[in-house]
């Protein structure tokens, strides 16, 4: 591990051409840093750019101005050492459970009996064993999350993108995913960012919680560490004070932002 | 009576014997229904060719230029029986079998190849975008003419025929099936490590192939017309040439004849493709795929 902080953002903008040929800018000077082994959950309302900002730390997308850097090394391109769990299904649905699993290692020509016992423990862990000829449409949607999670994982990330993942599950379901979520991380412990609109869910997962202003031209508003003790029960955890204390504070910072965001998309009501 | 009735009564509501007659009721409204169905459609053949037979027999139409169903059928004896006036009945079905599978074949393969090529590069697309567009737009059956003046009246200008009646279908969902992948799974390869051509054979194939399939259906019938009317134009063996004989003989039995056998050919390819389609999306939920018909 290197004295680097995982994921730096240094000072970045996003530019996107508007279908209409106008300019919209999506962040602003937006600097973030995530450490080693880092769980960093970023919320904020929606269309505040917290989607781009991930799609920027991937290398999907590059930034207009600002650096990213991994490991101390800029971006360029799409990192080998990065994982990305999309908020769709983004798992290939013509291929079974162990061949989505295995798609990683393929990829990247990895030697396949390896990867082929390497893909089982990781269905094992996320409690898939038995449903390696499925197909994802005779899956639950909990379960094709699980999927995401072993395609991902199985690539040893040191760096693990989550874009509001769980968001399309039931909230038992969910609960249940964060919990086994935390369980996985520990055990090769990546640095994380989640993206989620879901203060509870930020809180109850991560070490800190960034909270990002509304856009258009979006930015981090405030940054809040979470020293909730670990092991943490994401069911349960919400019921302990300083959960409490620490929701009302950040809550504080991100209603403002939220109010904003409201505003832009319902001006109408907001004048009646 | 009345104890009778009791004891009848008594195990029926027992839930085992319910089920039981329950299913034994849906299936005979299964059976039923399927009954009726197949007894409607065979009154419907009966009306037609009997009509058709009955309006021949009493000379309401002219037997000689309407042909009547049994003259069919006594055509097709002959034909299997003694062979056609250019040949065995056999090899006629196999020179045009062989012309419509070839042009399919190449084709599609065709099609898909250049469909997924424009649908994945941008430059390739805008480059080549208008020619395809004013190819498509020409009525390519003319181009029939063409091909046997240059390539003879062999296997060969069919072929080139058919692969032309073919290539635009096929090249048309290719292309689509390519630009309306989920971004989502492009994405996802992306970041699993997959290189362009990773991409395009994991993640773009098996996503255009839904709609690359559909498309056959229809190739394969443009392929068998492609063959016919190539024959029509200029051959010396095929079906095509042999309809076109029965015509030039006033021998309209030996027109319909051909086309009974055709119809055979097109079922049976109709079929194999359903096949092919379940094969190869095998992956989607049953209630995404087309019903039957």
């Amino acid at each position: 591990m290197s004295n680097h902080p995982a994921i730096e953002l240094r000072d970045i903008s996003k530019s996107f051409t508007t279908p209409r040929g106008g300019r919209y800018q999506a962040l602003r000077n937006l600097s973030l840093t995530v450490d080693q082994g880092e769980f960093c959950a970023v919320v904020g309302p929606t269309g505040c750019g917290k989607s781009t900002t991930l799609t920027l730390v991937s290398g999907l997308e590059r930034p207009t101005t600002g650096g990213v850097f991994i490991d101390g090394q800029p971006v360029r391109g799409i990192g080998r050492d990065i994982a990305f769990m999309f908020q769709t299904d983004a798992i290939f649905p013509w291929k079974t459970v162990i061949d989505n699993v295995l798609a990683g290692p393929k990829f990247r020509h990895a030697p396949m009996a390896q990867a082929r016992a390497d893909a089982h423990g990781w269905l094992q862990r996320v409690g898939l064993t038995g449903f390696e000829d499925r197909y994802p449409h005779q899956l639950s949607g909990g379960m094709r999350k699980r999927v995401a999670l072993a395609q991902s994982l199985i690539n040893s990330p040191r760096i693990l993108l989550m874009d509001e993942p769980f968001s399309a599950l039931d909230v038992q379901t969910r609960a249940i995913m964060s919990n086994e979520l935390l369980g996985l991380w520990d055990l090769t412990k990546p640095a994380v960012i989640f993206v989620t609109h879901d203060l509870e869910e930020a809180i109850a997962l991560a070490d800190k919680v960034v909270v990002m202003t509304a856009g258009p031209a979006a930015t981090v508003k405030a940054t809040f560490p979470i020293d909730l003790p670990r092991p943490r029960v994401v069911q349960e955890i919400r019921f302990d004070a300083h959960f409490v204390d620490l929701y009302r504070n950040i809550w504080e910072a991100l209603r403002s932002e939220v109010d904003a965001a409201y505003a832009q998309t319902a001006p109408k009501q907001e004048a009646a | 009576m009345t104890t009778d009735a009791l004891t009848d009564s008594a195990p029926v509501t027992r839930p085992t014997d319910d089920d039981a007659v329950v299913r034994r009721a849906y299936r005979w409204r299964k059976i039923r229904r399927r009954l009726l169905v197949h007894l409607a459609q065979a009154l419907v053949l009966v009306v037609v060719i009997g009509g058709w037979q009955l309006l021949a027999s009493t000379k309401h139409l002219d037997p000689t230029l309407f042909g009547k169903p049994s003259g069919v059928v006594s055509r097709l004896h002959t034909w299997i029986r003694d062979g056609t006036s250019i040949g065995s009945l056999g090899d006629q079905v196999k020179v045009t079998l062989e012309e419509a599978l070839y042009g399919f074949l190449i084709g599609t393969a065709l099609g898909i190849v250049c469909g997924v090529a424009l649908g994945r590069v941008r430059f390739l697309a805008d480059v080549f975008g208008p020619f395809i567009k004013v190819l498509n737009s020409i009525p390519r059956i003319v181009l029939g003419s063409v091909f046997v003046l240059m390539f003879g009246l062999g296997l060969e200008s069919k072929v080139i025929l058919v692969v032309v009646l073919v290539f635009f279908g096929v090249f048309f969902n290719a292309f689509q099936g390519t630009r309306e992948v989920d971004r989502n799974f492009l994405a996802n390869a992306a970041i699993l490590g997959a290189s362009k051509w990773q991409i395009t054979r994991h993640v773009v194939l098996p996503s255009a192939f839904t709609w690359i399939v559909a498309s056959l259906h229809v190739a394969f019938g443009f392929a068998l017309i492609g063959a016919i009317v190539g024959e029509f134009i200029g051959a010396q063996q095929g079906l095509g040439q042999l309809i076109k004989y029965a015509q030039g003989t006033f021998d309209a039995n030996g027109v319909w004849a051909a086309m009974v056998i055709m119809a055979l050919v097109a079922l049976i390819a109709e079929w194999l493709i359903t096949r092919l389609e379940r094969r190869l999306l095998r992956w989607r939920p049953a209630q995404l795929n087309h019903p039957d018909l």
